[in-house]
């Protein structure tokens, strides 16, 4: 492709001939330019904006210290628990590569959260980013899925039952549940047919899925830009000498430097975790997990690790109870849709979709309603880029409306999460219920609220 | 403002959600197990009443003998003191009870004890150990007020003496007030007092949660010096942070 260029680096130095050598064979000097040292970011970027290279950070840190504990993991129901133990106690260092790995496992999540919330609260996820935004969804459940794979190998009681509740889920679906539930694990019950494919499915197949969204994610972001906390395109005002946005800086060496710091302050909330509370008081690794997995012994709480709690308090909360309350949601949230919409043929979608919906909600399980709430509050996100309607991207110019169902979401996913932990008790799960139905309303009356509520003018420039 | 409200809520929600407050736990209240894992010769003495009293029927099969150089005990002392017949000095603290055994004996297998620290936790043993009490309804003729008709019989006894429990005044509604220390009388001394039978069980729940962990002093250690090198590590890339930043405005 660049037959006609001259090469970039000077002949005379021996290392500007060897990456002369590799531009005409591969774009590394094009790749780096476009990509990083001249990949202009908004210059507004806040403390927010350290979750994005932070969870690369902790994806790079899973990978590295997963590969040194396969080294010596036996992925073998018999062996497993011990292997684990030895990997504390034998191996070298082998206490702080597992401790790395475990204590990365809750820090991917704290990370995803939060940079998820940095993109709900300035519109990262609006046009023309709404690719970025799937990807990082998909990156999400990816995550979800590699994290319960994971949680399985050091079969404790914890992995062992925890398994279990999450793949009978699966048996709930009609017809076919009971047979795929068999299906995922490869035996009646979770057994060592289930802890070798796990172990696969953890150390080769998500991990590789992983690491292609990132890129995907990666790509697509550096196709529109980056987002700023002013919700505002610097891409529309750039210099007409440069070429470049005026509120733009070099990627490199601004933000590599800023996130080195960012890194640095991270590594120390990290390693106080690391080395003085491993355990974090038995949320990041259960005090029951110490306990071999024993097929006959059901612990008499099974809680899920912290991450998912929000999601598996939804699924507990869809009791008998609420299923007519769901009913009356859908029928409400069906008839303002078809009030709002123009195309006749949607119109008969969403019509259609609500009766089967309301035919279910009274024919099926309550079990079976309880999963899907829980698939869907993990996967309205992916929604969100068509669910917000506001004029503005950013938080800063969006108006109380919309302030305050983002405070109340926030409150649910925290109150949902705490409940989670929490063995049920008829009070807990009344709570559960009415912050499930506040999550919810977060999303899907999303493209109501956002669209009525008041909003500032957004300026041109960024305001720093 | 918002933040403040946003507090608010957060408040209000977890104040009025009934019994958040409340753990999973039932049963007994836990006394607090005033143990230090840095003391060598609290962890020491442990390992010796571990090996007098439980190993008998509890193995500690993560744990080799020679692991116990870590708390400060030679690999002669190691030989002469703690180590059964026939045992070498590199084996695992291995019971001579099979699992079999312990099925028939008393009802379930007792259970390793390696990670036992880790999984009920210091607190949980030090009170167990100390909350037996005579109970002629039992198999073993013992019961515990931790762990209700345990298989375990009291194996200190010896130490403890005999002791029976009050039964607990039955509050206004007819139940128990939840929580309440529960109350022993002694039926018959034993050779040891109520304070050092406390630190015999102090010592070996210290060793205990040695054991279940032991790499955690070192961890502690090298952790001091993770975080002074990383406190480092940010004070420079702050300083070549703004160094670079200077020059956008």
């Amino acid at each position: 492709m660049a037959e006609a260029k001259a090469p970039a680096y000077d002949n005379a130095s021996a290392l500007g001939r060897a990456l002369n050598w590799v531009d005409e064979r591969f774009p590394l000097t094009v790749l780096w330019k476009s990509q990083v040292a001249e990949y202009y970011a908004p210059k507004n970027f806040n403390f927010w904006y350290f979750f994005g290279s932070l969870a690369l950070l902790v994806l790079v840190n899973q990978i590295v210290t997963g590969i040194f504990l396969t080294m010596n993991y036996k992925p073998d129901a018999t062996l497993a628990f011990a292997s684990v133990e030895y990997i504390m106690r034998e191996v070298p260092w082998g206490w702080l590569i597992r401790y790395m790995h475990s204590t990365g496992a809750s820090a991917f999540f704290i990370v995803v959260y939060l940079h998820m919330l940095r993109g709900i609260m300035y519109g990262s996820y609006r046009k023309p980013r709404e690719l970025t935004w799937l990807f990082g969804v998909g990156i999400f459940l990816t995550l979800m899925g590699e994290a319960f794979f994971g949680y399985l190998l050091p079969w404790g009681q914890m992995s062992f039952w925890g398994a279990q509740v999450i793949v009978n889920l699966f048996g709930a679906i009609p017809v076919i549940g009971p047979d795929l539930a068999v299906w995922i694990r490869g035996d009646y019950v979770v057994s060592d047919a289930t802890l070798n494919r796990f172990f696969a499915l953890h150390v080769i197949a998500f991990p590789l899925v992983l690491i292609g969204l990132v890129a995907a994610h990666l790509i697509a972001l550096h196709e529109t830009g980056s987002n700023n906390p002013d919700g505002v395109e610097i891409k529309k005002i750039k210099d007409p000498k440069t070429g470049h946005p005026k509120d733009g800086i070099p990627f490199h060496p601004y933000y590599t430097v800023k996130d080195i710091f960012g890194a640095a302050i991270f590594l120390i909330l990290f390693s106080v975790i690391l080395f003085f509370a491993p355990e974090l008081g038995g949320y990041f690794l259960e005090h029951n997990n110490f306990i071999p997995a024993d097929p006959l012994k059901t612990p008499p709480h099974i809680a899920p690790v912290w991450y998912f709690t929000p999601f598996y308090s939804i699924l507990r909360a869809t009791t008998e109870a609420v299923i007519p309350i769901l009913a009356v949601a859908v029928v409400v949230l069906a008839v303002m849709t078809v009030l709002t919409i123009r195309s006749k043929t949607w119109k008969m979608i969403v019509l259609g979709g609500a009766a089967v919906a309301i035919v279910g909600l009274f024919t099926l399980d309550a079990k079976l309603w309880g999963v899907v709430l829980m698939g869907v509050s993990v996967l309205a996100f992916a929604a969100l880029p068509w669910l917000d309607r506001s004029p503005v991207k950013s938080i800063r110019y969006k108006g109380p409306i919309f302030k305050t169902m983002l405070a109340l979401f926030i409150l649910s996913f925290l109150v949902l999460g705490y409940l989670g932990i929490l063995p049920p008790t008829p009070g807990r799960t009344l709570v559960a219920q009415v912050f499930m139905f506040v999550y919810f309303a977060f999303f899907f009356l999303m493209p109501w609220y956002s669209a009525m509520d008041s909003w500032k003018p957004v300026p041109e420039r960024v305001t720093g | 403002m918002m933040q403040k409200l946003f507090a608010a809520a957060v408040f209000a929600a977890v104040a009025l959600a009934p019994n958040f407050a409340a753990a999973a736990e039932e049963g007994v209240k836990l006394d607090p197990a005033p143990i230090d894992v840095a003391n060598r010769a609290s962890v020491q003495a442990g390992a010796r009443t571990f090996v007098n009293y439980c190993l008998g029927c509890h193995s500690l099969s993560l744990v080799r003998y020679n692991s116990l150089t870590q708390i400060g005990l030679s690999e002669e002392q190691i030989k002469d003191n703690l180590l059964f017949a026939g045992d070498k000095v590199g084996d695992p603290m291995a019971s001579a009870m099979t699992k079999k055994d312990g099925k028939v004996w008393f009802g379930t297998a007792p259970p390793d004890l390696s990670v036992i620290g880790r999984s009920r936790g210091a607190d949980w043993l030090y009170t167990y150990l100390r909350g037996f009490y005579r109970d002629p309804t039992t198999q073993t003729g013992w019961n515990n007020v931790a762990f209700p008709n345990v298989g375990m019989p009291h194996v200190m006894w010896r130490l403890q003496g005999e002791r029976s429990l009050v039964k607990p005044e039955a509050g206004k509604d007819g139940h128990a007030a939840a929580g309440a220390a529960p109350k022993f009388v002694q039926m018959s001394a034993g050779t040891q007092t109520a304070n050092e039978f406390d630190a015999t069980v102090r010592d070996l729940v210290a060793f205990l949660a040695w054991a279940s962990d032991p790499t955690q002093l070192k961890r502690k250690q090298i952790g001091v010096i993770v975080l002074l090198a990383l406190t480092l590590l940010a004070f420079v890339s702050w300083l070549l942070y703004k160094e670079y930043w200077k020059d956008v405005h």
